[in-house]
């Protein structure tokens, strides 16, 4: 979580994920711990870039005192970028936007050398943040438990934050069905989308002829609008490795390989480092914590294709492949990698997994709703005033997440629409904000949870405009196997093109429908299958945009 | 041998166990259309247009690439199959540059037979007229791309049959082009054998024989499954 | 291909040479390596692509060729993978590449009209390359900076776009990058 409790030695935690990055973390960082280093005064320099910056090393001379400034992971309200912590005697305080410039002023306030109070130090006082708002406040970490305090680059950080505890445990005090059997009873399902009863899929690995198994984390998040396993991949890798480790061990695996999306530098840096050190430490490779198991985890990097987050593309992927799907049955569970079981989750649902071992199977099920348990992390973004990362309890109103959470529409105005469940998913419009997000709700409304991206849509945008956006999305991503997908995309993009010039007849309008349908129950894969929604869906809950279109004769 | 058995449209069939559910459908003296399917050649399920419908299920199923299972009851030729199969010949059409008058295979093409079955004269769709060439460097055999249905059956043929991988599938998505080589004129990869068998079993004018003109192509599909079984079974046609 | 190949400039495919048999185009000491540390496993062809990619910035044919034969794998089973994955490149890049996000998050805060901006800055479509090889306009699908949307990316450094209601103000943004100013500059 973002807020800790008060501490006696002071601290100060700079997110360095790469959202922040993106808004300057790292001269901030090399700022903030040059000031610590030299006593709260800023060595020259510091605010010239960011190669300067990172070359600082602490070498001022008489430090007052320690002061640890930690990089760590998401700091959840991303939008504020970058994001620092002051942790202390007065507990969490949180800023955002902070130039290299005001390091310094910031130092000397944690070591209460500022001549000004905080309240009126012009360098801090409108950046900080209020960590009692919503945003903060209503969400549950338990996959996220983690990110934000842990330094992700120091195993000894996520050891003393209780990472492999789990694993050890069970290794040393669970057989793997103890461990499936907990699974099972937490409820918890694929956080990947589509939302397979991820204790049944354990089973059906598990329980395949004696053999070869393999574990596959599918670390190729692609829906646009989505990053909530890059933060969990940046911000706490452990967690995820052990969540790995422990499935390896309940389904009998003792290879496995993580496959992550190039687009994702930083998280392939952090993990190939936490595989290292997993590994120095003796919790991956032989006799993993003095047991019989061993398991061994290789990163495989993804070049640039949506579609091999469809599982069965992703082992082609992962083989050397052309990233293109195949027919199931056999599902990857009978027949996987090199012919054998392999087991496939998502980081999220691996990384739920340590918590869920610790606290118990129903513990886990007592969180969130019927059918859907358990917590789900979402990334907000859009037109709203909050961007970032919430995990929140699953069954919350999609309301609570929007507006309350994420504040609405920056410039006041009403929220239009919400999309869910990216290029696969749909819009929820205003009037149904009501509505729980659980697996089955979102369904029922033409949109699905997808892996967690939320992208909210003003007024300012019209639908149509929205649904060709995804289907250009999909035009460019399918593999070109099957000829719904890869023709039918095509003629979907070309009648939405008409609808948003304007230019559209009633008979476009029915054509447009007509394929919709043919598209998504004829296609191979998943990415086809579910090309339509954005249509489907816009076009049930904003039919009036698309008649309004129609040009004039039609 | 086991067998299993279900009913097709209607009419009871058993096959023994492991057979396709196109190989039932045609056991029960039915067919479906089929583009990509080749007996001999491992089955990929693209050309969507073999899909029938399973009683208890929503999900659409490639009969060339699903096992028959006891006791299914499956649909063929229901008004939705119809449906769908007439807009993926469209679909076909609409994509390449196929005109049946000047082609080589006109009278002997998969696509047109298929197009006929499912009752397509035209395509609703706009056509697309891509910019497509035409690879003549090989001695004996072209390949025009402007009447390629990616159906793969020249990529599995040379892979499977051949054994000399001579042809993939390059790019993705629309720009999907069969490629030889490292994307070298045909005539020039040496891993080519010359044998014919991707000119033998494509189902559109896309490969040929040079000596062929219009409507003069003479396909073998069927040798696919002849060599399959001779190398598997040691059975040979005289 | 002569021993002695001039290196191609910017853009221009290189000749090569696809008989049989050891060749010039096998010589590449630093592929070779990166193959022999891979264990020349034909199911590594990926990450040995990205390898291939970071030495020369692009995926020349003679290196495509190269790993083919090392890895044993036939060449258009390489050539397409090669193809298959949009972050891999068959041509050298541009010296400057300008990169607009399209992702949601950018989408919905203006990314199209940013997209449109920089396409007639530069004269160029997106996924499109000078001639000349300078500048190349690409897209990309959500980079993951939801919360600078919309942005862009020049030459690695990543810019969130302000002012995009207000064509004049973009415009002098965009010259504060250093985009050069319309076709006719080239």
């Amino acid at each position: 979580m973002v807020a800790l409790p008060p501490c006696e030695r002071p601290r100060l935690r700079c997110c360095a994920a790469s959202g922040c990055r993106s808004a300057g973390a790292r001269p901030l960082l090399a700022a903030l711990r040059a000031a610590a280093a030299a006593g709260g005064t800023a060595p020259d320099g510091i605010a010239a870039g960011d190669q300067a910056a990172d070359d600082i090393s602490a070498g001022a001379s008489a430090a007052p005192e320690p002061l640890e400034v930690r990089s760590v992971g998401c700091l959840r309200l991303c939008g504020e970028g970058p994001l620092v912590a002051w942790d202390g005697p007065e507990g969490t305080r949180l800023f955002g936007g902070l130039a290299p410039a005001a390091a310094a002023a910031l130092v000397d306030q944690v070591r209460g050398l500022a001549s000004l109070p905080l309240a009126a130090d012009p360098a801090l006082v409108s950046h900080q943040l209020d960590l009692e708002q919503p945003f903060f406040r209503l969400q549950r970490p338990l996959v996220l438990e983690g990110c934000g305090i842990v330094d992700p680059e120091r195993i000894e950080a996520a050891l003393a934050h209780g990472s492999y505890a789990q694993l050890r445990r069970v290794l040393h005090e669970l057989s793997p069905e103890a461990v499936r059997e907990q699974v099972r009873r937490s409820g918890l399902r694929g956080r990947g989308g589509g939302g397979y009863p991820t204790g049944l899929k354990w089973d059906t690995v598990a329980l395949q002829p004696p053999g070869r198994r393999y574990v596959v984390c599918n670390a190729d998040e692609g829906d646009p609008g989505a990053f909530m396993d890059r933060s969990v991949l940046e911000g706490d890798p452990h967690r995820l490795l052990e969540g790995m480790a422990i499935a390896a061990y309940a389904v009998g695996a003792d290879h496995g390989y993580l496959y992550v999306r190039a687009e994702y530098p930083l998280a392939i840096e952090r993990l190939r480092l936490a595989l290292q050190q997993a590994r120095q430490q003796g919790l991956l490779g032989p006799s993993i914590a003095g047991t019989a198991f061993a398991l061994e985890l290789e990163v495989r990097v993804g070049a640039g294709a949506y579609v091999c987050g469809e599982e069965t593309a992703l082992l082609h992927s992962i083989q050397g492949q052309r990233g293109i799907p195949r027919t199931r049955p056999p599902y990857p569970a009978q027949a996987g990698l090199w012919g054998a079981p392999t087991l496939i989750n998502n980081v999220e649902t691996f990384a739920a997994v340590p918590v869920i071992l610790r606290q118990g199977g129903d513990w886990y099920a007592a969180i969130g709703s019927e059918g859907s348990r358990g917590t789900k992390v979402f990334s907000l973004s859009g037109a709203i005033r909050h961007t970032g990362l919430v995990e929140v309890p699953m069954g919350i109103s999609l309301r609570t997440v929007v507006e309350t959470m994420g504040g609405g529409d920056p410039d006041g105005g009403a929220v239009k629409a919400v999309q869910t469940g990216g290029p696969s998913g749909g819009c929820i419009p205003a009037d149904l904000l009501d509505t729980p997000v659980d697996f089955e709700s979102l369904l029922s409304l033409g949109s699905m949870m997808g892996s967690g991206g939320m992208v909210v849509i003003g007024q300012g945008t019209a639908m149509p405009e929205v649904a060709r956006h995804f289907m250009a999305f999909s035009v460019n991503e399918s593999c070109g196997k099957c000829v719904p997908c890869r023709a039918g995309t095509v003629q979907l993009l070309a009648l939405l093109d008409r609808f948003v010039e304007q230019r559209a007849t009633a008979a476009d309008l029915e054509a447009l429908e007509a394929l919709c349908a043919m598209v998504k129950a004829t296609s191979l894969c998943g990415l086809g299958q579910a090309a339509p929604n954005p249509v489907l869906s816009t076009l049930r809950h904003f039919r009036q945009e698309y008649t309004a279109a129609l040009g004039p004769g039609s | 041998m086991s067998v299993v058995t279900l009913q097709v449209d209607g009419r009871d069939v058993a096959v023994p166990a492991g057979s396709t559910l196109l190989q039932a459908i045609r056991a029960a003296g039915l067919s479906v259309p089929t583009l990509c399917d080749l007996e001999g050649l491992e089955p990929v399920g693209a050309c969507r247009l073999c899909l029938v419908e399973l009683e208890g299920s929503q999900r659409l199923l490639p009969a060339c690439a699903s096992e028959a299972s006891e006791g299914q009851v499956i649909r063929t030729d229901t008004a939705q199959l119809q449906g769908y199969r007439r807009m993926a010949v469209e679909l076909f059409f609409a994509e390449g540059n196929h005109v049946c008058a000047f082609c080589v295979a006109n009278g002997t093409c998969e696509l047109q037979d298929v197009a006929v079955a499912v009752g397509m004269d035209h395509s609703r769709f706009p056509y697309q007229y891509p910019q497509r060439s035409v690879d003549a460097s090989h001695p004996r055999f072209s390949l025009d791309h402007n009447r390629c249905i990616l159906c793969t059956r020249c990529v599995r043929v040379c892979d499977q049959i051949e054994g000399a991988h001579v042809w993939d599938v390059a790019e993705r998505g629309s720009d999907c082009r069969i490629v030889a080589g490292l994307d070298q004129p045909w005539g020039e990869v040496d891993a080519c054998t010359s044998c014919g068998k991707c000119v033998d079993v494509c189902p559109t004018g896309a490969l040929f024989a040079k000596e062929d003109t219009t409507a003069e192509k003479h396909p073998h599909p069927e040798r696919a499954g002849q060599l399959r079984r001779a190398r598997e079974q040691r059975q040979w046609i005289s | 291909m002569s021993a002695a190949t001039p290196v191609p400039a910017p853009g221009a495919e290189p000749q090569i040479h696809l008989r049989p048999g050891p060749g010039p185009c096998d010589g590449d000491e630093r592929i070779a390596r990166l193959i022999r540390r891979q264990g020349r496993q034909g199911d590594g062809l990926i990450e040995v692509l990205h390898q291939v990619q970071e030495i020369h910035g692009y995926l020349p044919k003679p290196a495509l060729l190269q790993v083919a034969r090392a890895l044993r794998l036939p060449l258009s089973r390489v050539y397409g993978v090669a193809s298959f994955y949009h972050l891999f490149r068959l041509q050298a890049p541009a010296t400057h590449r300008c990169a607009v996000c399209l992702g949601t998050a950018c989408f919905v805060r203006g990314g199209g009209r940013l997209a449109a901006g920089l396409q007639r800055r530069l004269g160029l479509a997106l996924n499109q390359t000078r001639d000349d090889g300078t500048w190349a306009l690409e897209q990309l699908s959500c980079i993951g900076a939801c919360g600078q949307a919309p942005v862009l990316v020049l030459d690695g450094v990543l810019f969130s776009a302000p002012l995009l209601d207000q064509p004049k103000a973009l415009d002098c943004w965009l010259t504060s990058l250093g985009l050069p100013a319309g076709v006719e500059t080239r």
